[in-house]
C-alpha cells in the first residue's frame, strides 16, 4: 500500500458547546439529567447532553401539539418554503455538519461530506416540493396530516435518518418530537439551530435527547399520533407491541442480513468494488449492508483473491483524515457485539481473514474482516453483526442463490451482480427484499423508496411512497 | 306419496382445495346444520396449504389472476339462489358480485397506480413496484359482502389466505364457488369456528406474513392479536367498523402489498 501523508479535515469549522439542553418549543431547556457523548475515534468527551425524562417528553409532545394547529393550517406552499430554507441552510453549513457528524459518529469525513450531508440536503429539498402538491400524491384528493409524530432514530446515519423522518413529516403538515440515538445526539441538536435559523415556527420540531427509556416514553405517549422508528428488529417488535390497539400509525425500518449475489458472468472488478462498498461502507453500520456474500462456486476462488487484494488497500483510522476509508466503530458496546459474533464465527468453524492493518491505540476499532467456509446454520450468516464483517457462502445454481438469499427472517435489501439482463430481472423478482441493487450497491436517493419486507419492518421512507406514512 | 326427503349439505372446512372435516373431529350447530369446528391444528394445516400455493399464484400473470377472480364473480352469480336461501339479501349478492368484478379489474392495474419510476440524481434505472406480502390470515366478517370484500383484495394481488369465519354456511358455499372457479387449491382456505380460539394461532404463526382483523368486533381480542402479530412484525389491517357498500379504495389491497425498488446503472 502507498504511504499517504495525513490529510486531516480541520475541526475548527465546527464549534461544539460544552453542554446542550433539550430543544423544546423553540428553546433549549434543561432535562431531567445529563449524559456525555464521546468521539468514538479518541474516546474524548465532546459535550454533555440533556437526558430527557417522562416530563420532558410530555413538554415536547405538548409543544408539538400546540404547534400542530397552526402548522397544519398553513398553506402547503408556505410549509414548502420553510423546508426549502432548511435545505439551503444545510447546504451552506454542510462542511460544519459533516465534521460534526464524523466527530460524534466515527464515520470517515469523506463519507459524511460526500454521502450523508448531500443526501440530507437533497431529502429536505425533495419533500419541500411535495408540501403544496399532496393532493397529487395518490393518497386521495384531500390528504390530511396525522398530528404529532414521535420519531426515534439510530446512530449509524444520525443526520440523514433525521432528514428521512422530519422532512416528509413536516411536508405533510405534521409536527415532530424526535429522539436521536444516545451515542450520536449532536447533529440533531445542531439541526435544532438550523430550524431556528430558518425561523421555523416554535414547536414544529422538538429534539429530546436521551437513551432507550426516553424513546420508550415518546413512542408510548398517548398524545402521539404517529410513530416512526429506525433501529433494531428487537426494539421494533417491542414498539409494535406497545403501539398495538392504540390506533397510532406505525412505520418501522429495522435490521437486515442482505445477500449480495455474484454470478459467474459478473465483471469481477466491479463486483469487488460493490462488495467492499456493501459491507465496509460506514464501518458496516448499515441496516442494508451486504453482509452475506453469495458467490457462484466456479468463480469463488478468483473473486476472493481480488477481494482480499482490494481489502488490503483499505485505510482504517482517523475519521477526519480525507484518505480514510473505514472509520471508528461507533461505541464500545457495538465493538463488543462485533467482537463477540466474530468469535462465535471462529468457534463455529468459519475461517477468518483480515488484511494487515494498524489500528489506533485509543477509540473503538475493528479491522475489515471476511469469513469463508460459512454455512447457513452459522450465527454469522443469520444474525445482523452491524460491523465490517462479511460472511462468504457459495452456490451453484440461480435457484440455490435465491433460496439462500431468502433464507432469513430479514428482507431489507439485496445485491445482484451479473452481465445478463434477463437473469438480473428474474432474480430481482424472486428476492424477498425491499431494495434490490443490481450491479451496484448502497445507493440512496430521496426519490427512491427505502424499507423492508418481513422482519425488516414496514412502511417506506423516501419517494412518493414515503409520504404515506405521514398522511391520513 | 310422502314428500321427498331433502338431502342436506355437510359444512366442512376448505383447505388446500379439498373439503376436509376438522382434524379434531369437532362440529358445532349453526342454524340446525352441523359445521366443522376448526382447531389449532387445522389452522396450521391451512397455513401450510396457503404457503405451498403462494409462489405459483404470485407468479401467475396479473391477466390470469384477474380472469380467475372474474370467474369467481360468475360462479357467485350462478349460485344466487343458494346464497338467498341462506338469508343473504339479493342486493347483497349483487354487491358481492360487483365487488368481485371490480377487484378482477385491479389485478393488472394496481402496479401501475401505486408503482413508480423514480428520477434519482444519477445514471440509474430505478423502479418501484408492489409485490404480494405472502400468506395472510383473515378474520372475516360474517356477511357475504364482507367476506368477499376482505378475500378478493388479498388474493387478486397474489397473496394466499387463511380465512377464519363464524358464518359457516355462507363461507363454505363461497368455498364451493372458489373450488369451481379455477382458483388453485390453497389460494383461499376457509376455517369455520370461533375466531377467539383459532385467530391467536394465526397471529403468532411464524409463517404468516399478514393479518386482517376486519371481522373482529371484540376490541380487546383484536388488540391481543395485534400484539401477538408483532412477534414476527406481521402487517396488520384493522379498519374498525366498515361500511362494505362504500367504495373500498386501495387500502384493502395495499395493506398486503410490499414495495420493492430495483436499481440498475445506466451506461454504454
Amino acid at each position: 500500500m502507498f504511504d499517504y501523508a495525513p490529510a486531516p479535515e480541520s475541526r475548527s469549522v465546527v464549534s461544539i458547546a460544552p453542554s446542550y439542553g433539550l430543544f423544546i418549543d423553540g428553546s433549549f431547556v434543561e432535562g431531567k439529567g445529563t449524559f456525555k457523548t464521546i468521539n468514538p475515534a479518541t474516546e474524548e468527551v465532546l459535550a454533555e447532553v440533556a437526558l430527557g425524562g417522562p416530563e420532558d417528553v410530555d413538554r415536547a409532545v405538548a409543544a408539538a401539539r400546540r404547534a400542530f394547529q397552526s402548522w397544519s393550517a398553513l398553506p402547503g406552499s408556505e410549509r414548502a418554503k420553510y423546508l426549502f430554507r432548511i435545505a439551503r441552510i444545510i447546504q451552506e453549513r454542510s462542511r460544519e455538519l459533516a465534521v460534526l457528524e464524523s466527530l460524534d459518529n466515527g464515520k470517515p469525513i469523506r463519507e459524511s461530506r460526500d454521502v450523508d450531508l448531500p443526501l440530507v440536503a437533497a431529502h429536505f429539498f425533495y419533500y419541500a416540493g411535495w408540501a403544496d402538491k399532496l393532493a397529487y400524491a395518490g393518497f386521495g384528493p384531500d390528504p390530511r396530516p396525522l398530528g404529532v409524530a414521535g420519531q426515534v432514530i439510530p446512530w449509524n446515519f444520525p443526520l440523514l435518518m433525521l432528514a428521512w423522518k422530519i422532512a416528509p413529516a413536516l411536508a405533510a403538515g405534521n409536527t415532530v418530537v424526535l429522539k436521536p440515538a444516545e451515542t450520536t445526539p449532536l447533529s440533531a441538536l445542531f439541526f435544532a439551530d438550523v430550524c431556528r435559523q430558518a425561523e421555523l415556527p416554535q414547536g414544529v420540531v422538538n429534539i429530546v435527547t436521551g437513551a432507550g427509556d426516553t424513546g420508550r416514553y415518546l413512542v408510548e405517549h398517548p398524545d402521539v399520533n404517529k410513530v416512526a422508528f429506525t433501529g433494531s428488529t428487537e426494539v421494533g417488535r417491542q414498539i409494535a407491541r406497545s403501539v398495538a390497539g392504540t390506533g397510532k400509525k406505525l412505520t418501522l425500518e429495522l435490521g437486515g442480513k442482505a445477500a449480495n449475489i455474484v454470478f459467474d458472468d459478473a465483471p469481477i472488478d466491479q463486483a469487488v468494488e460493490g462488495i467492499v462498498n456493501g459491507i465496509f461502507f460506514n464501518q458496516g453500520h448499515v441496516c442494508c449492508a451486504g453482509s452475506r456474500l453469495l458467490v457462484q462456486e466456479s468463480i469463488a476462488e478468483e473473486l476472493l483473491g481480488s477481494l482480499k487484494r482490494r481489502m488490503s488497500t483499505l485505510r482504517v483510522g482517523d475519521p477526519l483524515d480525507k484518505n480514510t476509508d473505514v472509520g471508528a466503530i461507533n461505541s464500545a458496546a457495538q465493538l463488543a457485539r462485533i467482537t463477540e459474533l466474530s468469535e462465535i464465527g471462529d468457534q463455529e468453524g468459519a475461517e477468518r481473514w483480515s488484511p494487515e492493518c494498524q489500528l489506533p491505540d485509543r477509540g473503538f476499532w475493528f479491522a475489515p474482516t471476511i469469513f469463508t467456509g460459512v454455512t447457513q446454520a452459522h450465527r454469522i450468516a443469520r444474525e445482523e453483526i452491524f460491523g465490517p464483517v462479511l460472511s462468504v457462502l457459495t452456490f451453484r445454481t440461480p435457484d440455490e442463490a435465491i433460496e439462500k438469499a431468502n433464507n432469513t427472517p430479514y428482507g431489507l435489501s439485496a445485491g445482484i451482480w451479473s452481465d445478463k439482463g434477463s437473469r438480473i430481472l428474474a432474480v430481482a423478482d424472486q428476492l424477498r427484499a425491499g431494495v434490490v441493487w443490481a450491479n451496484t450497491f448502497n445507493k440512496f436517493d430521496p426519490t427512491s423508496p427505502f424499507g423492508g419486507y418481513k422482519e425488516s419492518g414496514y412502511g417506506r421512507e423516501g419517494g412518493r411512497h414515503g409520504l404515506e406514512a405521514y398522511l391520513a | 306419496m310422502p314428500e321427498r326427503l331433502h338431502v342436506r349439505k355437510t359444512y366442512k372446512l376448505y383447505v388446500g382445495g379439498a373439503f376436509p372435516r376438522s382434524e379434531s373431529g369437532r362440529t358445532y350447530l349453526v342454524d340446525g346444520d352441523n359445521a366443522a369446528l376448526a382447531s389449532r391444528k387445522d389452522a396450521r394445516d391451512a397455513v401450510v396449504a396457503a404457503r405451498k400455493a403462494q409462489p405459483k399464484w404470485a407468479a401467475a400473470t396479473a391477466y390470469n389472476r384477474g380472469q380467475v377472480v372474474y370467474r369467481i364473480a360468475e360462479m357467485v352469480e350462478a349460485r344466487r339462489a343458494e346464497f338467498k336461501s341462506l338469508g343473504v339479501p339479493g342486493k347483497e349478492v349483487d354487491a358481492a358480485v360487483d365487488r368481485l368484478v371490480w377487484y378482477a379489474g385491479w389485478s393488472d392495474k394496481i402496479a401501475q397506480v401505486i408503482g413508480n419510476a423514480n428520477p434519482v440524481a444519477g445514471p440509474y434505472f430505478n423502479l418501484t413496484a408492489p409485490e404480494p406480502t405472502g400468506v395472510v390470515g383473515v378474520v372475516a366478517p360474517a356477511s357475504l359482502l364482507g367476506l368477499v370484500s376482505v378475500v378478493a383484495p388479498a388474493i387478486v394481488t397474489g397473496n394466499t389466505v387463511v380465512v377464519l369465519t363464524a358464518a359457516p354456511q355462507v363461507a363454505i358455499t363461497l368455498a364451493e364457488v372458489l373450488a369451481t372457479s379455477d382458483v388453485p387449491g390453497g389460494v383461499v382456505n376457509v376455517l369455520t369456528g370461533h375466531a377467539a380460539e383459532t385467530a391467536p394461532w394465526l397471529a403468532s404463526h411464524d409463517d404468516v406474513n399478514g393479518l386482517d382483523l376486519t371481522g373482529i368486533e371484540d376490541a380487546e381480542l383484536a388488540t391481543e392479536l395485534e400484539r401477538a402479530a408483532a412477534g414476527t412484525l406481521k402487517r396488520v389491517r384493522r379498519p374498525g367498523v366498515t361500511d362494505f357498500t362504500a367504495d373500498p379504495g386501495l387500502a384493502p389491497m395495499t395493506a398486503f402489498l410490499e414495495t420493492k425498488t430495483v436499481w440498475h446503472p445506466k451506461g454504454f
